[in-house]
C-alpha cells in the first residue's frame, strides 16, 4: 500500500506539470491586456511600461518558469515559514506570484478566502451527505413506497433546478417575506459570544440549505443504487438464513458494501468545495474562492486565474489518488502492489 | 419436522404464480431427505419458505403448516423466525461464490449467529468458528479465520458456508443445491463431507437437487417435485428400484449412466408448466407419453403403493393401464 501510494504521488509530478504548462499556455494565449480597464488618457508609452513591470516583457518560457519556481518553491516556504515561525533563506527577496489588480501576493489572496468557502460550502457537503446515506438507505428498502417516490420526486427537482434559482427563490422567501435569515453573508463576523454564533449561524443557513439540497440529491440517489444493487446480492439471503436481526442484515452487511463506491464519489467531489460553488457564493455574497475567481476572471487577473484553477488541479489528482486508496481500505478483494 | 399442505404463491404483475401448490412431507430426526426435480418445480421455493426466505411479497405463504419442535414456523412472527433461523435450522446455498459477504472476513461471518443465538462473547466465538473451520476441512484454520471469502476456491467457500450453517448446531440442515455450483472432483469430496458431519453431528438434512445420481448416493428417502407438488415419494432403494410415476421414470432414464455408449441421452420433451393458476388436473399430462382422459380432467392425489412408496398418478406402471383407484 505504502510503495503503491508513493508510486502514485510520483506519477502526479509530471501530470501536474502537463497541466500546469496547459493552464499557464491557455491563459497566455487568451487575449487580454492587463492595461485594458486604465483610463484612456493613460498613454501608450506608459501602458508598455506598466506591462514592463508585470514581467510581460519575458518571453513565454521564461514567465512559465518563474511561475513553476514561484508555485512550488517560493510559496510553500512562505506557508512553511508562518507556520513554524522561523525564516529559510533570505526570505524578503523572494519573488511571490503577484496579483495583477490588487498588486498583493495571489497566495494571501486565496487563504484570506479560503474560511468562507470551507465553511459555507464544506458544511453543505457535509450537510448534503448527512441527508444523502439515510434518505438513500430508507429509499432503496422500501423502494417504491411513499417515502421512496417523494425521495426521488424532490432529488429529481434539487438536480435538474439550478442554485441560482433555488438560491433566489428562499431569499425571497425566507429574506424578503419571512426576514428570518439575511440574504448577504457578512464576513466579518466574528464569532466571540453566544449572540454572534447565533448569527453566523443564521446567515450560514440559506447558502448551506441551497448547496446541501443540491448534493444530497445527487447522492442519495447514488446511494440508493448502490443499496438496490446490494440488497438483491446473495450474501444478503445467507445473513437471513442465519438469523441475524433485519437492522444487521440492512446496515451491517449491505451498507458496508453499498458505501464503497459512495465513499469514492465523495472523496472526488472535495475539490468541488474547494472551487466553492462558484454560483452560489454570488448570490449570497459569500466572498469565499468562487467569487475571488470570478472577480479575477472578469478583471483579466491572469496569475490569480492561473494560480486557482492550478491549485483546483492539484486538489482534483491529489484526491483521486485518496478516492483509489479508500477504495482498496474498504474493499477487501482490491490490493494495490 | 412435519410440513402438511404447504402453498406458496408470487404476487407479480402478470398474475399470481402458483409455485407451490399443496406439499406435505415428514423429515424424521438424523434422516437425510432428498427433494428432486427439476428447474422451476417448486422445490427450492419450498424449502425457503419452510423458513420465511422468500422476499414478501411478492411471495406469500397462502397456506399450510410446518410444525417443527411444536411450533407452527409459518405462524411465527418475524423476530420468532430469526431464533429458528441459523440457530435450530440452518441452510446452504447453491453458490458459494456469491453467498458470501465479500467485506467481511469468513471468521466474522462465522461468528455472527454464534454471537446471536450462543450468546458467545468475541473470544469463544472465535474459538468455535476455528472448531468449525476444522470440523468442515479446512487446513490451518486458525490461520485462515481472518481471510476473506475472496482468498478461498469454490470448494472451499462452500465449506464455510457449511460451516456457518452448522454454527449452532442445528437440528435440521437444509442444503439448496450445495454442489451444482461446483466441478465435479469437489462436489464428491463436499457430499463425503456432509455424510462425514452426519455422522457426527447427527442431524437432519433436507437435501434439494436435480441430480437423481446425487440423491441415490446419499439419501434414505426422496421426494419428486413436479409443478408445485409431491408426484412420488419413496425410500431411496425403493424408489429407485420400483419407480412408479412416469416423471421419476423420465428422470431416470435420462441419466446419462443408464444407457450403453452408441446409445443417445434420452431427455423430457416439453417444458416444465408456468403455474399462473392451481392445477386442477395432472400438471404432467401434457408431456407424459402415458396420459390418458383422467389425467387431463383430474389432478391425482399421493396415493400409497406399498409401505412408505407414495406415488400421485393414474397410470399403473404395472399394468402399463389406469391404477385401479376410485
Amino acid at each position: 500500500m505504502l510503495n503503491y501510494t508513493l508510486r502514485r504521488l510520483m506519477f502526479a509530478v509530471p501530470t501536474l506539470l502537463v497541466i500546469s504548462f496547459i493552464i499557464f499556455a491557455l491563459l497566455d494565449l487568451a487575449p487580454n491586456d492587463p492595461t485594458g480597464n486604465l483610463p484612456l488618457t493613460i498613454p501608450p508609452e506608459v501602458r508598455e511600461q506598466i506591462r514592463q513591470t508585470l514581467g510581460l516583457g519575458e518571453p513565454f518560457h521564461i514567465r512559465y518558469l518563474y511561475w513553476l519556481n514561484q508555485f512550488f518553491i517560493n510559496e510553500p516556504l512562505n506557508i512553511i515559514e508562518r507556520i513554524f515561525g522561523i525564516e529559510i533563506g533570505n526570505s524578503s527577496e523572494r519573488l511571490r506570484i503577484r496579483s495583477w489588480a490588487t498588486r498583493s501576493p495571489v497566495v494571501d489572496l486565496i487563504i484570506e478566502r479560503m474560511p468562507q468557502t470551507l465553511w459555507v460550502v464544506g458544511m453543505s457537503y457535509v450537510v448534503g451527505i448527512l441527508i444523502a446515506i439515510p434518505v438513500g438507505i430508507i429509499s432503496a428498502y422500501k423502494q417504491y413506497s411513499w417515502f421512496d417516490q417523494i425521495g426521488t420526486f424532490v432529488s429529481m427537482v434539487g438536480f435538474s433546478v439550478p442554485t441560482f434559482f433555488t438560491g433566489v427563490v428562499l431569499i425571497v422567501i425566507f429574506s424578503v417575506q419571512l426576514q428570518w435569515f439575511p440574504s448577504i453573508y457578512d464576513t466579518t463576523l466574528k464569532v466571540t459570544d453566544w449572540s454572534s454564533f447565533w448569527a453566523q449561524v443564521r446567515q450560514m443557513v440559506l447558502p448551506v440549505t441551497v448547496l446541501a439540497l443540491y448534493n444530497a440529491a445527487q447522492l442519495s440517489r447514488f446511494v440508493r443504487a448502490s443499496m438496490l444493487d446490494n440488497l438483491n446480492q446473495d450474501y444478503v439471503r445467507t445473513a437471513r438464513a442465519k438469523g441475524m436481526k433485519e437492522r444487521v442484515v440492512l446496515l451491517i452487511h449491505v451498507l458496508r458494501n453499498s458505501l464503497i463506491p459512495v465513499v469514492t464519489v465523495i472523496a472526488l467531489g472535495i475539490p468541488t468545495i474547494f472551487s466553492g460553488a462558484i454560483i452560489t457564493e454570488q448570490i449570497f455574497r459569500v466572498n469565499g474562492l468562487g467569487q475571488l475567481l470570478i472577480i479575477a476572471i472578469q478583471g483579466a487577473d491572469i496569475p490569480l486565474v492561473q494560480t486557482l484553477t492550478f491549485i483546483f488541479a492539484v486538489l482534483i489528482v491529489l484526491f483521486n489518488l485518496i478516492a483509489d486508496l479508500v477504495y482498496g481500505i474498504l474493499d477487501p478483494r482490491i490490493r494495490y502492489e | 419436522m412435519e410440513v402438511s399442505d404447504l402453498k406458496t404463491v408470487f404476487q407479480t404483475h402478470d398474475g399470481v404464480i402458483h409455485a407451490v401448490n399443496g406439499i406435505s412431507f415428514s423429515l424424521d430426526e438424523g434422516e437425510l431427505l432428498a427433494v428432486v426435480g427439476e428447474s422451476g418445480s417448486g422445490k427450492s421455493v419450498a424449502m425457503m419458505s419452510l423458513m420465511q426466505l422468500l422476499p414478501m411479497p411478492p411471495a406469500r405463504i397462502a397456506s399450510g403448516r410446518v410444525m417443527f419442535q411444536n411450533q407452527d414456523l409459518v405462524k411465527l412472527s418475524s423476530s420468532g423466525i430469526r431464533h429458528v433461523r441459523g440457530a435450530r435450522i440452518g441452510f446452504v446455498f447453491q453458490d458459494p461464490m456469491t453467498s458470501l459477504n465479500p467485506v467481511f472476513t469468513v471468521g466474522y461471518q462465522i461468528m455472527e449467529p454464534l454471537r446471536e443465538h450462543m450468546g458467545l462473547n468475541r473470544k469463544q466465538a472465535r474459538q468455535r468458528a476455528i472448531e468449525l473451520l476444522e470440523i468442515v476441512g479446512i487446513p490451518a484454520a486458525s490461520k485462515r479465520i481472518d481471510d476473506y471469502p475472496h482468498q478461498f476456491s469454490g470448494g472451499m467457500r462452500q465449506r464455510v458456508v457449511i460451516a456457518i450453517a452448522l454454527a449452532c448446531d442445528p437440528k435440521v440442515l437444509i442444503a439448496d443445491e450445495p454442489t451444482t455450483a461446483l466441478d465435479v472432483t469437489v462436489q464428491a469430496q463436499i457430499l463425503e463431507l456432509v455424510r462425514d458431519l452426519r455422522q457426527k453431528l447427527g442431524m437432519a438434512i433436507i437435501w434439494i437437487t436435480h441430480d437423481l445420481g446425487v440423491a441415490a448416493g446419499i439419501a434414505d428417502r426422496v421426494i419428486v417435485m413436479y409443478g408445485g407438488l409431491v408426484v412420488e415419494h419413496a425410500p431411496v432403494q425403493e424408489l429407485f428400484a420400483n419407480p412408479q410415476h412416469p416423471y421419476t421414470r423420465a428422470l431416470l432414464d435420462s441419466l446419462p449412466g443408464r444407457h450403453t455408449a452408441d446409445e443417445r441421452l434420452r431427455s423430457i420433451g416439453g417444458q416444465p408448466p408456468l403455474l399462473l393458476a392451481e392445477p386442477s388436473s395432472c400438471p404432467f399430462a401434457p408431456r407424459c407419453t402415458h396420459a390418458f382422459d383422467r389425467c387431463r380432467q383430474q389432478n391425482p392425489r399421493l396415493m400409497n403403493v406399498e409401505g412408505r412408496h407414495e406415488v400421485a398418478c393414474w397410470w399403473d406402471p404395472e399394468t402399463r393401464g389406469p391404477r385401479d383407484v376410485g
